[in-house]
């Protein structure tokens, strides 16, 4: 009896833990599309471009034997004779494969004026190395002291500089100026002048727009919530329709309509004007106040659902409960029925907030200059300047702070709560 | 056996054929898209049963780039402005054309004649204004600036190019000296204290679209605007100005993305395209100039009065500098963002 049972007991734990192992890998073979498609059109391409932010190795590619040349080099004195020839040939073989202007171009953004100087020696030489004295056959010191004597430049340490630094593929300096810094070609680091200072206040302008919308929305959507609880069921179809329709309308024809809406020529003003209430138009349209009320306007939703589902499950009981022991209303609501919807305004904030972050279309068409956020230079970089390494950089950066400020409220929200419990403890 | 193999063989020169016999062109779309179907496109076709397919793009370079980098690239020619031109071609994103093969090089504008580009059309962005509020005849962008002569916001678009030469033409640089002046510190410094005045004026206009809609919206008093979009307005009933002092003339380009098949079948549509006959077609359906000087003696005056380079407008006309351009555009490209977030 005793042994039929342990083997019946450990005939039924492996079948038990057979039956699990069967569901686990059913739900792995499951996921695995998903798991896939993520992988290739989502982490990859994602991993791949923010590598772009600090990898750039299209010099260090190009330059090969010059980069052989300078290894070692200490970078106090100038080079020797070795590198000036390498250099001259990899420009002439650069400019034959087509590279040099874009070789030219990743120098620039270290160095002003390095493009037009490699593009002009390039020229210089191979319009100089006929057969007879072709570049190849050229001494070392000779293609030296041609190329200084052709351009002052190619004796000044700055420019070996940042060719030898060029050499490694790590690059800090699109990370650098994101943050308005930039390395000098001796590697001191040092912030950029006050006329090209630009990132580090776009960046915490979006914060701010980002915290404005995050906090309207909240002051409008929590009431609406809790208004929308209090209806009975049957009637809160309405409502809840009308703040479901703008999901079902496009972004594009929600800003359209504002761009009718807020000019100086617009309704708000009309009306404005014809109640007497103002004696010139506002300027709404291509200022941050019409900026705020687009993305309020889109946004509104993402914080009124969160609240309301939160909201729906908590029982009118407690509130009456706390008034009947003697709270004053606005107490029952604050310390009671407040504290209950913080899961909801917690989850109703992060949405907004993030969503408002990355924000491209209504900062675009309905703001002006100065409510430009950081999705507009993104896009700038990566369409217009063609600058992906910098794009990236930009993209890492609000990344990297967003966590940041995410890690940070909530570390703020333990404090707080801890707080409070120990003030009414 | 034969039979099939032959079958086979000849289905495949067929479908090569075929492949090679098509050609995709992309332009900005709107009334550029409008005018070039039914004078280079539909005779083109015609006459060298080539089929061309075209579409539009907004004028984003991003996905040109993608599209050479990955070397899957099915646009055969693209319709680009100068400065995205001059960036292109210096980061390898666009062929160079074998001008041997553009029969009418001899007729082209100098500065339709680029390394990666052919000229298609020049366009001017001029000085438009509102009528309605606008009292009197503003005479250029000294006129622009004063705000107080002619109250009312002032729309410029928002790139470096344009805005720089026009805030050096309102602060009494003349015309030929302006590339001259904004290549030295001084002048760079000059040209962004002239912006600054002006300053809280101005709402910055990116697509062609906007300047006719910030006039009729009364959100702006004047504005820079392309001319081709204004004169469309002003036919449609918009009370709107045009001062053609002070202009900046610009070619749009044709440019073969690098990689692209069938460049040759590319280049002689390209060639086409800026010969005479097309060119005539095509201004006569949107007021631009043409990119071949033998087209103006065949065009009649009114035609002549809407073009920046009619003889009439060429005094005040400021050519856009391509060479300054890509020297010195990176370094204005990023102080004029900086000037701009301040």
């Amino acid at each position: 009896m005793n042994t039929t049972g342990g083997v019946r007991q450990v005939n039924a734990r492996k079948l038990a833990s057979s039956a699990r192992r069967m569901k686990r890998s059913r739900v792995i073979l499951l996921v695995t599309p998903l798991m896939v498609f993520m992988l290739a059109f989502f982490v990859l391409p994602v991993i791949n471009l923010m590598s772009k932010s600090f990898w750039d190795p299209v010099v260090a590619n190009n330059f090969p034997l010059t980069a052989y040349a300078l290894r070692g080099w200490t970078g106090t004195n100038l080079p020797n004779a070795d590198a000036y020839s390498a250099l001259a040939k990899e420009l002439v073989q650069s400019a034959k494969r087509g590279t040099l202007w874009r070789v030219g171009t990743h120098l620039d953004y270290e160095l002003p004026g390095f493009r037009s100087l490699i593009v002009s020696t390039e020229r210089f030489l191979s319009k100089n190395s006929s057969p007879q004295r072709h570049l190849n056959s050229m001494t070392p010191a000779l293609a030296q002291h041609a190329m200084i004597t052709f351009d002052q430049r190619w004796a000044r340490l700055p420019y070996w500089q940042v060719l030898s630094r060029k050499m490694s593929p790590m690059t800090l300096t699109y990370l650098l100026r994101v943050v308005d810094m930039k390395e000098l070609p001796n590697g001191a680091i040092t912030s950029v002048s006050g006329n090209q200072a630009v990132f580090a206040r776009i960046l915490l302008r979006t914060f701010k727009i980002s915290a404005v919308v995050t906090l309207i929305t909240l002051i409008l959507g929590y009431p609406l919530a809790y208004w929308l609880c209090t209806l009975p069921p049957r009637r809160r179809a309405l409502p809840m329709m009308a703040i479901l329709m703008p999901f079902w309308t496009s972004v594009m024809v929600r800003i359209a309509s504002w761009m009718v809406v807020l000019p100086r020529k617009g309704l708000v003003n009309q009306a404005l004007i014809a109640a007497h209430a103002i004696s010139t138009p506002l300027n709404m349209l291509y200022d941050r106040a019409g900026v705020y009320v687009a993305m309020v306007n889109v946004l509104l939703p993402f914080m009124v659902l969160p609240l309301y589902s939160v909201m729906r499950d908590i029982s009118r009981a407690y509130q009456m409960a706390a008034e009947s022991l003697g709270s004053h209303p606005f107490g029952a609501f604050w310390r009671v029925y407040f504290p209950l919807t913080i899961a909801g305004v917690k989850a109703g904030s992060t949405l907004v907030f993030t969503l408002a972050l990355g924000y491209f279309i209504i900062p675009a068409l309905i703001g002006g200059a100065h409510d430009e956020m950081i999705s507009n230079y993104i896009a700038y970089y990566t369409n217009t300047q063609l600058n992906w390494g910098f794009a990236s950089a930009l993209s890492v950066s609000l990344i990297a702070s967003a966590a940041c400020i995410f890690v940070v409220s909530d570390q703020v929200g333990r404090l707080w709560s801890w707080f409070r419990n120990k003030l009414y403890a | 056996m034969n039979i099939k193999l032959y079958f086979a063989i000849a289905g495949m020169l067929i479908s090569s054929a075929a492949m090679a016999k098509q050609i995709t062109v992309i332009n900005y779309g709107g009334e550029v898209a409008q005018a070039m179907r039914p004078s280079f496109v539909k005779p083109f076709e015609k006459d060298t049963n080539i089929s061309v397919i075209t579409g539009s793009y907004a004028g984003g370079q991003a996905k040109v780039k993608a599209m050479v980098e990955a070397h899957h690239v099915t646009w055969n020619a693209v319709e680009i402005e100068a400065d995205d031109l001059d960036r292109g071609c210096s980061r390898g994103l666009y062929e160079h054309i074998d001008w041997s093969t553009i029969t009418h090089k001899s007729q082209l504008e100098p500065s339709a004649v680029t390394p990666c580009g052919v000229g298609i059309f020049k366009w001017a962005t001029v000085l438009a204004y509102d009528t309605d509020s606008v009292k009197g005849k503003p005479h250029g962008w000294k006129d622009f600036w004063n705000v107080k002569k002619y109250p009312g916001k002032r729309g410029l678009r928002k790139t470096a190019r344009g805005t720089l030469e026009f805030a050096l033409l309102a602060d009494g640089v003349p015309e030929s000296k302006v590339y001259s002046v904004l290549a030295t510190h001084a002048g760079v410094a000059r040209a962004f204290r002239k912006l600054d005045q002006l300053r809280p004026h101005i709402i910055w206009w990116q697509a062609g679209a906007q300047p006719q809609q910030l006039l009729e919206s009364g959100s702006v008093a004047m504005s820079s605007a392309f001319v081709g979009r204004i004169i469309a307005a002003e036919k449609a009933g918009q009370p709107l100005g045009i001062t053609w002092n002070g202009a900046i003339g610009a070619y749009d380009y044709w440019a073969i993305p690098a990689g692209a098949p069938n460049k040759k079948l590319t280049e002689r549509f390209i060639d086409y395209t800026v010969g005479v006959e097309p060119q005539l077609k095509f201004i006569s359906r949107l007021p631009t100039g043409p990119a071949n000087r033998a087209t103006l003696t065949k065009m009649t005056k009114s035609q002549l009065a809407l073009i920046p380079n009619a003889p009439d407008h060429a005094g005040g006309i400021l050519e856009t500098s391509a060479k300054f351009w890509l020297q010195h555009g990176a370094y204005l490209d990023q102080r004029f963002a900086a000037w701009l977030s301040q």
